[in-house]
């Protein structure tokens, strides 16, 4: 199709998409209640005046050039991309779960209550954890919650003066931006040859400043951090905290609880790991799973249950307070909680199961024609690197890119930092062979392609609305808004 | 298994090509001493049609919007949702994609967040708007945190006619990034900005106040901003999108930047949440501006298209030198948003705010005229109002419930000086028949 023009551009004056009942009251004008210097000269100026034909057209055709899950595979590696049951979808819009207000009265909030409540745990049981806050609006806010909680310890316990938070040189770019909002310094630790945290130098780093250690298990490299419990004696022995980034859970349900292994606090991303859709890019949830002791800091409000009713549990005096404007993204946590009973146990564990077979299948067969630096056997996911192709001039760019004429989102690119060309690909457990094995055929047929005709796969994508986008212009010539910036 | 289309004789085809012969085999990365050795103490499996019938029941034991005429507000507000909404929102294109780093296969998000970020300029009268924050509470942190970044002070100043929970936000943040959170100034239910201005200095990174205020008042905008200027510190307005409709928008008070809740904007209340921050700032600070852009731009054949753009000010790129941790943000309700303002364009949106306007003047006259009850203070407000009752507040609303109407804010709860105060709101949903019935409630 070509360009569609913006919604602005279809605008014509006089048209609107909604109809206001008539007024049933006596009005009188806006003036006299807000009073004039308070009143805009006009309506929004240049918002646009559409017909809902007009609306609906222009979002559906929008719709048209983006790619969902629903729409095909999409192996991004660290998001897990699932598919989302529909009944989720369905669930989470019942009036009874939608349409509640936060402050009304919780004797007649029973039903939602009950459910958050058991969210809680649920997921201290699948972390292996104690105690658990639901606030938190998606992964990087967990992340953030929890190092507070770690924070607001140390100053209860006056070692206030622990500085330093430490994360791989593999760890997502959240870990070490959420630790410099709480004020504390980075130190990186590198990965060793076999892709795992290098336990020597991270020995080395660790001291009395050190307040946490940011882990993600299995890690951004798809594999398990195998010593996982010697560093969780190892940092505990300096009187630091481990953090389990839990971005990748869909590797581990019912197999392997973060605090079963020494992790004090993780997170989970519900939209990842439980199902809920990624929405475009939110909204997600991040729930954070403590161990009891660190539970008195949790933020307000948790749920309670107790002499048979649930509340909204304020009485909590040592909490760091509010991270959200009420008790978190309840949409979300809704299409998690019905995904955890539609599963279950076993399902879930066969989630894991499935997952981890998935991508050691795609990894056997995409190792044919590319590099994978670390290892034969992976998780849930695994790095592939184009330094293969980039000999023939083929970036892992230009690879993601050409993808898309095959018909299949890319993978997550240049992430993580660690490896060359990086090319990072999680299947999750809801491909079947079919999808794996016209991907595998894809990748391999671009590898051959790379040789062959690379000049193909440098200009791709061929196929899309659009080709190659000048991302340098677009930060150089700010466009930022329909009209110019400048009026 | 219904989201898992491996067959056993799948699998085992597919342990053959690996080479093992059982799947535990490719857990052996996991020592054994970290392997659970018992099933997850959880309940289920329930099938879908068991799931929706527990969930069906579930859903039954909350009294909701639907059935209830509702009269609080306070941050949430039951606006109608035009059935637009649904109906784009709703396309799985776009709520299973995720962030578009890949532009090209993500033309239609990327062009509809590019319209939102259009919008919000449009109606707030601001420069650039980014992609969306998680709520407002967390949008007007995050404005603190910039405001601190961008003039290297660390007080925020903020008026306590704010969202109690937004200021409870702050104060966590602030005491986290080190920064000092002063919350005072108020007198009756508007801002008291000689009190306030005696906490300005010159170490005061920000001044915020909110417009209408927590309590549906209107502030002396002129007034804050000469009084944040002055001192060399940013202007920060919190406002409702609905009242912009009418009300002059930040733009025009010169707001370095501004940030609301974008929840009325077609978004369902949700038990609060997924919610939608809405952030704007002056042209100047785009740099500094944490969360997603997105930019207009053209593909190698000269066509227009969108993309993610200043990148480098995000986590994925700068790591702890990063604006923000920000990284999943609220991008469906911020579609939801955009879809809500095209359908009701310039003249809906008008209108929507004066069906508030002038519910919530009929409801404050009618229950003034009520023996017991009065409005005690006389600020303009918008669409929510502040009434002192005969009765304790709890009690007041215990009655309405039975009646399906859902009552006001007891004040008290987060103002001890206003016990005995609710905070009632009134939005174009209420009719002339439950406006009645409140007073007839209220009456009893």
């Amino acid at each position: 199709m070509s360009t569609e023009p913006t919604i602005f551009e279809r605008s014509s004056p006089g048209r609107t998409g909604i109809s206001w009942p008539q007024p049933d009251i006596p009005e009188r004008p806006p003036a006299d209640y807000l009073g004039g210097e308070n009143l805009r000269a006009d309506p929004p100026r240049r918002m646009p005046e559409l017909s809902q034909v007009d609306v609906i057209r222009h979002f559906t055709r929008l719709s048209t050039v983006n790619y969902g899950v629903d729409t095909g595979f999409y192996p991004l590696g660290s998001c897990t991309m699932k598919y989302s049951p529909k009944i989720n979808e369905e669930i989470a819009a019942l009036p009874g779960l939608s349409r509640l207000h936060p402050y009304q009265d919780e004797r007649v909030s029973q039903g939602m209550l009950r459910l958050l409540y058991d969210m809680q745990v649920f997921l201290a049981e699948i972390a292996g954890m104690d105690a658990v806050t639901l606030q938190p609006a998606a992964g990087a806010q967990g992340e953030f919650t929890a190092l507070m909680l770690f924070k607001r310890h140390y100053e209860r316990v006056g070692e206030g003066h622990r500085r330093i938070v430490i994360v791989p040189d593999s760890s997502h770019g959240t870990n070490p931006a959420t630790a410099a909002r709480c004020g504390y310094e980075i130190q990186k630790v590198p990965s060793g040859p076999d892709g795992l945290v290098d336990v020597s130098a991270l020995s080395g780093e660790l001291s009395r400043d050190v307040a946490a250690v940011m882990l993600t298990n299995p890690n951004t490299l798809g594999l398990f951090e195998t010593r996982a419990a010697e560093i969780s004696q190892m940092v505990h022995d300096v009187g630091a905290f481990l953090y389990c980034d839990g971005a990748n859970m869909n590797a581990v349900l019912g197999i392997h609880r973060p605090g079963d292994a020494g992790f004090d606090a993780m997170h989970f991303n519900l939209h990842k790991t439980f199902s809920a859709p990624h929405g475009s890019g939110g909204p997600g949830s991040g729930p954070v799973a403590v161990k009891s002791f660190l539970e008195p800091y949790l933020p307000v409000p948790t749920v309670g249950f107790e002499g048979g009713r649930y509340f909204l549990n304020y009485d909590r005096l040592e909490s760091i307070g509010r991270v959200h404007s009420f008790y978190g993204n309840i949409g979300v946590i809704v299409k998690a909680y019905a995904y955890i009973l539609n599963l279950g146990s076993d399902g879930l564990k066969s989630v894991s199961e499935n997952a981890v077979l998935n991508a050691n299948y795609l990894l056997k067969r995409i190792a044919t024609a590319y590099d994978v630096p670390y290892g034969e056997r992976c998780m849930h996911e695994f790095v592939a690197s184009a330094v293969q192709q980039k000999a023939h001039g083929v970036k892992a760019l230009d690879i993601a890119k050409r993808l898309i004429d095959y018909g299949f989102h890319p993978p997550t690119i240049y992430f993580p930092l660690i490896v060359a060309e990086a090319l990072m690909i999680e299947p999750t457990e809801t491909e079947s062979v079919e999808t794996l094995d016209a991907f595998a055929d894809a990748m391999l047929a671009i590898a051959e392609e790379a040789r062959s005709d690379p000049e193909t796969v440098r200009s791709a994508p061929h196929t899309a609305p659009v080709s190659r986008l000048d991302e340098a212009a677009a930060a150089r010539k700010l466009e930022l808004r329909w009209g110019g910036t400048g009026d | 298994m219904q989201y898992i289309p491996n067959t056993d004789a799948g699998r085992s085809r597919m342990l053959d090509s690996i080479g093992v012969s059982d799947i535990s085999e490719l857990f052996q990365q996991v020592p054994r001493s970290l392997v659970l050795n018992r099933p997850l103490d959880i309940p289920g499996p329930l099938s879908e049609m068991e799931l929706r019938r527990y969930a069906d029941d579930l859903s039954g034991q909350s009294a909701n919007l639907d059935t209830c005429a509702s009269f609080l507000g306070a941050g949430i507000y039951d606006h109608y949702i035009p059935s637009t909404v649904a109906a784009v929102i709703g396309r799985s294109e776009f709520y299973t994609s995720y962030t578009p780093y890949q532009p090209e296969i993500s033309q239609g998000n990327l062009q509809a967040i590019f319209e939102f970020q259009t919008l919000i300029c449009q109606l707030t009268g601001m420069e650039v708007a980014n992609a969306s924050m998680y709520d407002g509470a967390t949008a007007l942190a995050e404005a603190a945190l910039m405001a601190s970044s961008i003039t290297g002070r660390s007080e925020w100043v903020v008026s306590n006619c704010i969202h109690p929970a937004y200021r409870e936000t702050m104060r966590t943040y602030a005491w986290a990034s080190g920064n000092k959170l002063v919350d005072a100034g108020r007198s009756g239910i508007t801002t008291n900005l000689a009190e306030l201005s005696r906490y300005i200095t010159r170490e005061t990174a920000c001044l915020a106040i909110q417009h209408p205020n927590f309590f549906g008042a209107l502030e002396s905008l002129r007034e804050a901003e000469a009084l944040a200027h002055e001192a060399g510190a940013l202007f920060i307005v919190c406002f409702d999108p609905i009242s912009l409709g009418l009300l002059k928008p930040p733009g025009e008070f010169n707001a370095d930047i501004c940030v609301a809740e974008g929840q009325p904007l077609g978004i369902p209340p949700g038990f609060g949440g997924p919610l939608l921050g809405l952030f704007a700032c002056k042209k100047e600070y785009v740099r500094q501006m944490p969360g997603r852009l997105v930019g207009a731009t053209t593909d190698s054949a000269g066509r227009r298209g969108y993309a993610l753009t200043l990148q480098t000010r995000e986590q994925h790129i700068r790591r702890e030198r990063a604006t923000s941790n920000i990284c999943t943000n609220e991008a469906l309700n911020a579609l939801a948003a955009a879809v809500y303002l095209c359908t009701l364009g310039k003249q809906g949106l008008r209108e929507v705010a004066d069906l508030c306007l002038q519910k919530a003047h009929y409801a404050a006259q009618a229950i003034s005229e009520l023996s017991g009850y009065e409005l005690p203070f006389n600020a303009p407000f918008f669409k929510e109002f502040v009434v002192k009752s005969p009765k304790p507040v709890a009690e007041i609303n215990e009655k309405l419930l039975n009646r399906k109407i859902v009552g006001g804010l007891d004040l008290g709860r987060f103002y001890p000086d206003l016990a005995g105060h609710m905070l009632l709101c009134a939005t174009e949903r209420r009719t002339r028949a439950e406006i009645h019935a409140l007073v007839e409630g209220l009456a009893e």
